[in-house]
């Protein structure tokens, strides 16, 4: 599907990529992962044929340079910093469908689904959107066509729980049909969307590893948290997390998308002291061995499950 | 062509709402409105009167105004979106690299040219609201005159915006260009001249080579067939080209230049980091 070989791309004196050899294949799902700095910015740019480099890089054998917008048709693509557009939203989405001959009807659904009140916003200039929305938009559009490899750079960084969650299903939606490549600075961030970690360091592949695939993207959790007292701080990172409160503030329930338990735990994490209980149970039947009532419940140190 | 036509788009709809396009407009529109305002279709100058006289004072005033407005504009932005990322972003979606350069300098064209020939329409028109006699070959030179000004600057700006990579760069190459055919006017050739280092007819053709000094040279000749302002270097360009033949240079030789400069960028575009 996707080959690397001997890639190499040097600014001036500097080699940011040195040697880059990767083959990977339709349907995986790869994070890449680095430091600031590593070279996972300027893979991307030469995978999408925005950069001249040594070597070969090739999507089903053709060049993403040399065959341009035959190539680039197959891949959709997430910037991590969103592009300052002054253009109104419904010009991008026309702009984009137009490129990519699909429909822009898609894109609007996928961004509703995505909780974008696209419609109230169809008018307004891209650059003035919210960060949250902004990634909204940009991935509608990267999933509203049928891209068989996805190239996300730092998805799902200013997106709220919910819309992670759904970002999720949309993922798992196109996991069998599309190849994709997930940039993050931190493995924790992406390790549960992804079966193989591909980490960079000074320009070379320093880690090419196979994970196990036991969190489906689209599987969920259901959540049981009690707390000692009341915290105004908690009660507003749980609502943060769309949980409900069952009684002043002192016991929340809620659900929590797989992928994204460990952002969850990280951020119950922050509150320990205050944690009295806490639960963690998966309910969705495609998940892990597929058994639904199989529990996996969690426990904080010090906290009675 | 219909990725061209929608990167075309694309850039006009992005420009009409910069900033720079909304001064650039007031810039012009205010131009003409002052003129009407300073009543200088009622003064009499070298014998021009009228809609003339505002036309001959607007294209002087725009040739002062526009090159450098195009050069600086077309290489901020380009270059700035280029730092902002919006090239990245849009540079992968399908669009081939012959369409959207080519449709960038064509939607922008169309940004530049319209507000400077929008402000002379008006005139225009007003004059003929208020029953002031219109000079159409005039009109009608002017315009084709403007018209190829802007693409030789925007040809020129595509093509600093290519080698430049970032803003300030970009910037700072503009200008110095900008001010390289502005010194070339007259300044250095003068004094050039004035050492007898070069022969006249040198002088002439290096003079005739600055495409400011061609626009300049064909506005004048409009309202003075003989040149006789420019003096003995008149009789070497008429001599050359004759009244006719250099009214003809004056639009042939900048919309090549441009496109040439134009196509150069394309071509280093084209081959180098697109983002």
């Amino acid at each position: 599907m996707i080959k690397f070989q001997n890639v190499t791309k040097t600014f001036r004196r500097t080699r940011v990529l040195d040697g880059i050899d990767l083959e990977i294949g339709l349907g995986e799902r790869v994070a890449l992962i680095g430091s600031n700095g590593a070279g996972k910015t300027t893979l991307i740019r030469c995978l999408l044929g925005e950069y001249n480099h040594a070597g070969l890089v090739t999507i089903e054998g053709r060049s993403p340079r040399a065959e341009r917008a035959a190539v680039l048709g197959m891949i959709g693509f997430v910037p991590q910093l969103p592009p300052p557009l002054k253009m109104p939203v419904g010009q991008l989405i026309d702009f984009a469908a137009s490129l990519c001959n699909s429909d822009p009807q898609r894109i609007f659904d996928l961004a509703r689904r995505l909780g974008l009140d696209v419609d109230g916003v169809v008018s307004r200039q891209f650059v003035k959107l919210s960060g949250g929305m902004k990634q909204k938009l940009l991935i509608a559009i990267a999933l509203g066509r049928d891209a068989k490899v996805l190239v996300l750079d730092e998805p799902a960084a200013n997106l709220d729980p919910e819309a992670r969650k759904i970002f999720f299903e949309l993922l798992a939606e196109r996991a069998a049909t599309a190849t994709m490549l997930i940039s993050s600075h931190r493995i924790d961030e992406v390790s549960s969307l992804v079966n193989r970690v591909i980490e960079l360091d000074m320009g070379k592949v320093v880690l090419d590893d196979r994970v196990a695939d036991d969190v489906s993207l689209s599987g969920r959790l259901d959540c049981r948290i009690a707390v000692k007292r009341p915290e105004p701080a908690f009660a507003k990172a749980m609502a943060d997390w769309n949980f409900t409160d069952r009684g002043d503030g002192i016991e929340w329930t809620g659900e929590v998308a797989g992928p994204d338990r460990l952002r969850f735990m990280g951020m119950t994490s922050r509150y320990v002291a205050l944690i009295s209980a806490i639960s963690l149970k998966e309910v969705d039947a495609k998940v892990g061995a597929g058994d639904t009532a199989s529990a996996a419940a969690a426990a904080l140190p010090g906290t009675a499950a | 062509m219909k990725q061209l036509w929608l990167t075309a788009k694309l850039d006009i709809v992005e420009s009409l709402r910069a900033r720079w396009f909304q001064i650039y407009t007031l810039v012009f529109g205010g131009i003409v409105a002052l003129l009407f305002l300073f009543g200088l279709t009622e003064s009499r100058v070298l014998g021009f009167i009228g809609l003339s006289r505002l036309l001959v004072t607007y294209i002087q005033l725009t040739m002062a105004i526009l090159p450098i407005f195009v050069l600086i504009t077309t290489v901020r932005s380009v270059a700035g979106d280029r730092e902002a990322g919006v090239f990245e972003y849009l540079l992968s979606l399908p669009v081939s690299l012959s369409a959207w350069f080519w449709g960038k300098i064509l939607g922008r064209y169309v940004v530049i040219f319209t507000p400077v020939f929008a402000a002379m329409l008006g005139a225009v028109l007003w004059a003929l609201v208020v029953g002031i006699e219109v000079p159409w070959g005039m009109f009608g030179y002017y315009t084709a005159l403007l018209a190829v000004m802007a693409a030789c600057f925007l040809g020129l700006g595509m093509l600093i915006s290519a080698v430049a990579r970032g803003t300030d760069v970009a910037q700072g190459a503009a200008f110095f260009v900008w001010l390289t055919l502005l010194l070339f006017l007259d300044l250095i050739l003068l004094g050039v001249m004035i050492q007898g280092k070069v022969a006249p007819e040198l002088a002439v053709t290096i003079a005739l080579a600055n495409p400011l000094q061609v626009f300049r040279t064909a506005a004048l000749a409009l309202f003075d067939p003989q040149l006789i302002v420019l003096g003995p270097s008149a009789y070497v360009i008429l001599d050359l080209f004759g009244i006719t033949g250099f009214k003809i240079f004056a639009l042939v030789y900048p919309a090549v230049l441009g496109l040439a400069a134009a196509t150069l960028g394309y071509h280093l575009f084209r081959r180098g980091d697109l983002p």
